[in-house]
């Protein structure tokens, strides 16, 4: 940034940069105490970035306010999201060493900070924009249309207040600013090679260090723990200090409307994992909690599936190799693997054991659980034989009033927060209305409302499906027995079910349309489609994406008999 | 963005807005207001694109349910009215008119006229241009809520002339509410619409100060200018005034003809066909045979005991006459195939014989001409008739056999 004081010595005001980073005068050759500081290494006790010497930061505007750069701000927030990380258990070296590690190393790598200013580069603030002519004037610039035209991956604030749809609006004199410095050179550049920082990226900076030190919460959870509340994502510029204003173009930045997606959050983990050029992650193996054994037991048990079901797990997972340490292990930029979903990758382990043991082509598994029923009339030792049918009726009646209880939820999110959002001077007071009249009708209506609001958000928990197997009413399957569906064959346990049915014969080419399936309800029977809900109910995610995974993983165990198939077929053609 | 099952601020108000519209129609006013509630801060986001905004939607939403919940009182529905005004100022007039009729419909006259003296003197630069047609309805409800005053003083004034009594500043409080109602009520009816309700009152008032040419004037033009929408009621007005008057039975008869096309199951085409019958000139005559028989296509005369024995009377009349028969089997042609079953089953005549005498015998003999003397209705009612020992009925059978060869001519 530039210097604008004068020089002491000649009054003149031509700055230069010594090798060791301090100011002198270009004429006088006078070299001053202040110094281009390197950003402040001390995470935890100094939040701001200094990337600018300190006599140089203009601690008071009229407002009130300081300058600050949008990257201290992200910084505040992953402050944010690591407290409650830890207040959720896991353990202190995430703040305190990883995650503030990834951030620094990526400062450097995105050339924010810890680092000499590329020559020629300097941040300006976008000022107030007289009229529309003046933008065009200025080639430098980039025009407001063009700044408001920028897709993001929150395109929701495009339809705000002043930056309303019409174009007549930005002719006005709107004055398009942001409390921050660099607001505007943030959203103008296109950063596509230095992985500009958004707020869904926070979550994935989060999650790579998880990865990294093994905690056990998958992405998914996290996800879920996000929109519950228990970390701070929506709003969280609420807790930036008063000193740093907020408005126009940061409202952009910082604000969210929707709440991230899994694949967002995960794909951008691993772009950012190699761009950050990063060492192997530590390994995954057995013991950990994101192995595949190790998750399925968790579903299994939070489906309410017998417990005996973990055999079969384990066997896919040793027969199709996805338990190797190497394979799991995330090496970033290695192109050549598949990127681990850990936690959708278990589900679609289960499912397809559901789809070995009991076909679920809708007649097959009714007809094991009439089997299994007359079996179990007559059975009065040991474990009651599983039945499907029981099953699907306890977990279908617990999973539509938790889906309707969600669904209500989804209707019923505040997005707003008491902290008031302009996007100019202008309008903060036709905010401030408004905002006052929504108080107002909130406090009217919600006396009428009967109920009482909930005022606290539930407590995080692991499981979101509970079953004890104290209840008598026989509403547990954990210690039910799988022996109505297995015969023994060469003293080896097998599937009595001799089929079993592939939901897509060939994969699609996952980097030409996204998907490596495409799964449509209506194509498939409904039983398999109940089981991809229950799991999409407990992961928060679409069905569709766990159906990938069930395709990759019988893709993986078919594999003999696909190439066989395709072979047979080419021969056949000659 | 490619994820359309991305839940953002739009997706989430708009399923918080069908949960509250069910919880509408399911009259759960609580379970509304706990979602407008959540719903309420989409004010803070702009919706320009939107047909219906949410202060739109707030404002009418808020409405049905402090309107209908237990626990809402009339002040905190007049608080919230207040602050939908100042919500969207395109709005201002319409607002304070809904208000005003709930303030109405909730017996607060007084009320309702203070908000509407209010909006009348509302101004607010180009918006006041624009609203022009709610400020016309505002001056004239206002209008309507003094032709109430000035109805409540007339009663008053009534009242003492009985006793003997001559008030004289009552008097002049009637005429000036008359003054005011006036105006404003002859202002409204100006613009082509439906306005039954103050095209009465200011008749209302003519009539009372003798200014029949007015109101003459007055309702003739909301029924015949063609600029207003076709309104029965216009008519109907119309006729009840010239009957008032004391007019000749050709205006009379004239302003129900148009009555008669608009809808031809209007009560008054009993008192149409009456005046139709007695007249000399044939046309008319024809006219009232149509109008009694379209009448009776409706399900709701079917047990109309009056209008059966005005066909009654003119079908006897034409076929004692022998003259126009062609009349009876024009309108029987389009009827033959379905008036039997709908006015003449075996069942309608039992029913008709238990529950009403007088409506079977005018309709037994109806069905006697039409339908001759065989037919199940006649027989089972003539049967029943003179086994009473009625006289009438024994006089009918006469008839019916007697003229039994015209049902042959009209059937044919």
């Amino acid at each position: 940034r530039d210097f604008n004081e004068r020089c002491a010595q000649c009054s003149e005001v031509n700055w230069g940069l010594t090798d060791g980073g301090r100011f002198y005068c270009r004429s006088c050759h006078n070299v001053t105490e202040r110094t281009r500081e390197v950003v402040n290494t001390d995470f935890i006790t100094n939040s701001r970035v200094q990337t600018i010497s300190k006599g140089l930061r203009k601690q008071e505007k009229n407002d009130g306010g300081c300058e600050w750069y949008i990257c201290e701000g992200f910084q505040l927030v992953l402050k944010k999201q690591a407290e409650a990380l830890e207040a959720l258990g896991v353990c202190p070296q995430m703040k305190d060493e990883i995650l503030c590690n990834f951030w620094r190393c990526y400062l450097q790598k995105s050339k924010q900070a810890y680092c000499k200013r590329p020559a020629g580069e300097t941040v300006k603030a976008l000022s107030v924009c007289e009229s529309s002519t003046d933008v065009d004037s200025d080639p430098e610039r980039p025009s407001l249309l063009h700044l408001l035209s920028l897709s993001e991956s929150e395109g929701d604030l495009q339809t705000d207040c002043s930056f309303a749809s019409s174009v007549t609006k930005v002719s006005e004199s709107t004055s398009v600013y942001s409390g921050s410095v660099d607001g505007s050179l943030y959203l103008m550049k296109n950063q596509k090679e230095k992985l500009r920082m958004t707020m869904p990226m926070t979550l994935s900076f989060c999650y790579m260090a998880l990865l990294w030190l093994r905690e056990p919460i998958t992405l998914s959870e996290l996800l879920r723990f996000v929109v519950e509340g228990h970390i701070p994502y929506l709003n969280v510029f609420q807790h930036f200090p008063e000193k740093m204003k907020l408005c126009g173009l940061d409202l952009r930045i910082f604000c969210v409307e929707s709440w991230p997606v899994y694949e967002e959050v995960f794909n951008k983990m691993h772009e950012l994992a190699a761009f950050l050029e990063l060492p192997r992650f530590p390994d995954i193996t057995d013991s950990c909690f994101l192995h595949p054994d190790m998750l399925c037991m968790k579903y299994l048990m939070e489906a309410n599936l017998p417990d005996e079901l973990h055999n079969w797990t384990c066997r896919v997972v040793k027969k199709i190799g996805i338990g190797e340490v190497d394979f799991l292990t995330l090496m970033p930029g290695n192109k050549s693997t598949r990127k681990v979903k850990y936690d959708v990758l278990a589900a679609a382990v289960i499912v397809v054991v559901l789809k070995l043991l009991f076909l679920l082509d809708d007649h097959y598994e009714w007809l094991l659980s009439e089997f299994a029923e007359e079996r179990n009339k007559n059975n009065t030792e040991g474990g009651p034989y599983f039945e499907f049918k029981k099953w699907y009726e306890v977990v279908k009646q617990s999973l539509d009033v938790e889906q309707k209880k969600l669904d209500e939820e989804r209707a019923k999110y505040l997005w707003r927060c008491e902290k008031p959002l302009f996007y100019s001077v202008k309008n903060k007071s036709k905010v401030l209305k408004r905002r006052q009249m929504v108080v107002n009708l909130q406090n009217q209506f919600g006396k009428l409302s009967g109920s009482v609001r909930r005022a606290e958000k539930p407590n995080p928990s692991s499981f979101q499906l509970n079953w004890s197997e104290r209840n008598t009413d026989g509403s547990c399957f954990h210690g039910h027995s799988l022996k109505g569906v297995l015969q023994e064959k060469c003293g080896l346990l097998t599937a009595m079910n001799p089929d079993y049915w592939l939901c897509t014969v060939k994969l699609c080419n996952e980097k030409l349309c996204g998907h490596l399936a495409h799964y449509r309800e209506v194509e498939f029977p409904q039983s398999y489609h109940f089981v991809l809900g229950l799991f999409a109910f407990l992961l928060r995610i679409q069905p569709s994406y766990i159906h990938d995974e069930v395709c990759m993983v019988e893709h993986k165990l078919f594999n003999k008999k696909l190439y066989k198939k395709l072979k047979y077929n080419t021969v056949l053609r000659k | 963005s490619s994820h359309e099952h991305k839940l953002n601020f739009r997706k989430s108000k708009e399923e918080c807005l069908s949960y509250i519209q069910d919880a509408l129609l399911q009259q759960q006013w609580k379970r509304a207001a706990e979602f407008l509630t959540c719903y309420v801060e989409s004010l803070e986001k702009d919706y320009s694109r939107e047909l219906i905004g949410p202060s739109e939607m707030i404002w009418r939403i808020g409405t049905e349910i402090l309107w209908h919940h237990s626990q809402s009182s009339m002040k905190e529905f007049n608080c919230f009215m207040e602050q939908m005004k100042t919500l969207g100022v395109k709005r201002y007039l319409k607002v304070c008119l809904e208000h005003v009729f709930h303030l109405l419909c909730n017996g607060q006259i007084d009320e309702a006229y203070q908000n509407l003296s209010l909006a009348e003197s509302w101004r607010f630069g180009e918006q006041t241009a624009i609203q022009d047609k709610e400020m016309k309805l505002i001056e004239a409800y206002r209008g309507l809520l003094d032709y109430y005053s000035w109805s409540k003083q007339k009663n008053i004034l009534l009242e003492h002339s009985e006793d003997g009594f001559s008030d004289l500043a009552v008097e002049q409080e009637m005429h000036s509410y008359f003054r005011k109602a006036a105006v404003n009520l002859k202002e409204i009816i100006k613009i082509p619409g439906v306005w039954d309700v103050f095209v009465k009152c200011y008749v209302d008032l003519l009539e009372f100060y003798g200014d029949h040419n007015e109101a003459r004037q007055v309702l003739n033009e909301y029924a015949y200018n063609s600029k207003f929408p076709a309104n029965p009621n216009a008519h109907v007005y119309l006729y009840q005034f010239l009957k008032r008057q004391g007019e000749s039975k050709k205006s009379l008869i004239s302003a129900l003809k148009i009555l008669h096309d608009i809808v031809p199951s209007h009560e008054l085409m009993i008192d149409f066909n009456t005046m139709l019958q007695k007249s000399k000139k044939r046309k008319k005559r024809r006219l009232g045979l149509e109008v009694i028989f379209a009448a009776l296509d409706y399900a709701g005369w079917k047990e109309n005991a009056k209008a059966w024995s005005c066909l009654a009377r003119q079908v006897k009349q034409i076929v004692i006459s022998e003259k126009h028969l062609d009349w009876i089997k024009q309108e029987w042609n389009s009827r033959k195939d379905w008036w039997p079953a709908f006015h003449f089953s075996r069942y309608l005549a039992k029913r008709n014989w238990q529950e009403n005498k007088s409506l079977s015998y005018e309709k037994a003999l109806v069905a006697g001409i039409l339908l001759g003397k065989d037919c199940k209705y006649f027989k089972y009612v003539s049967h029943r008739g003179c086994k009473t020992q009625l006289k009438r009925f024994r006089m009918l059978k006469k008839f019916v056999n007697r003229h039994n060869p015209v049902y042959l001519r009209i059937s044919g």
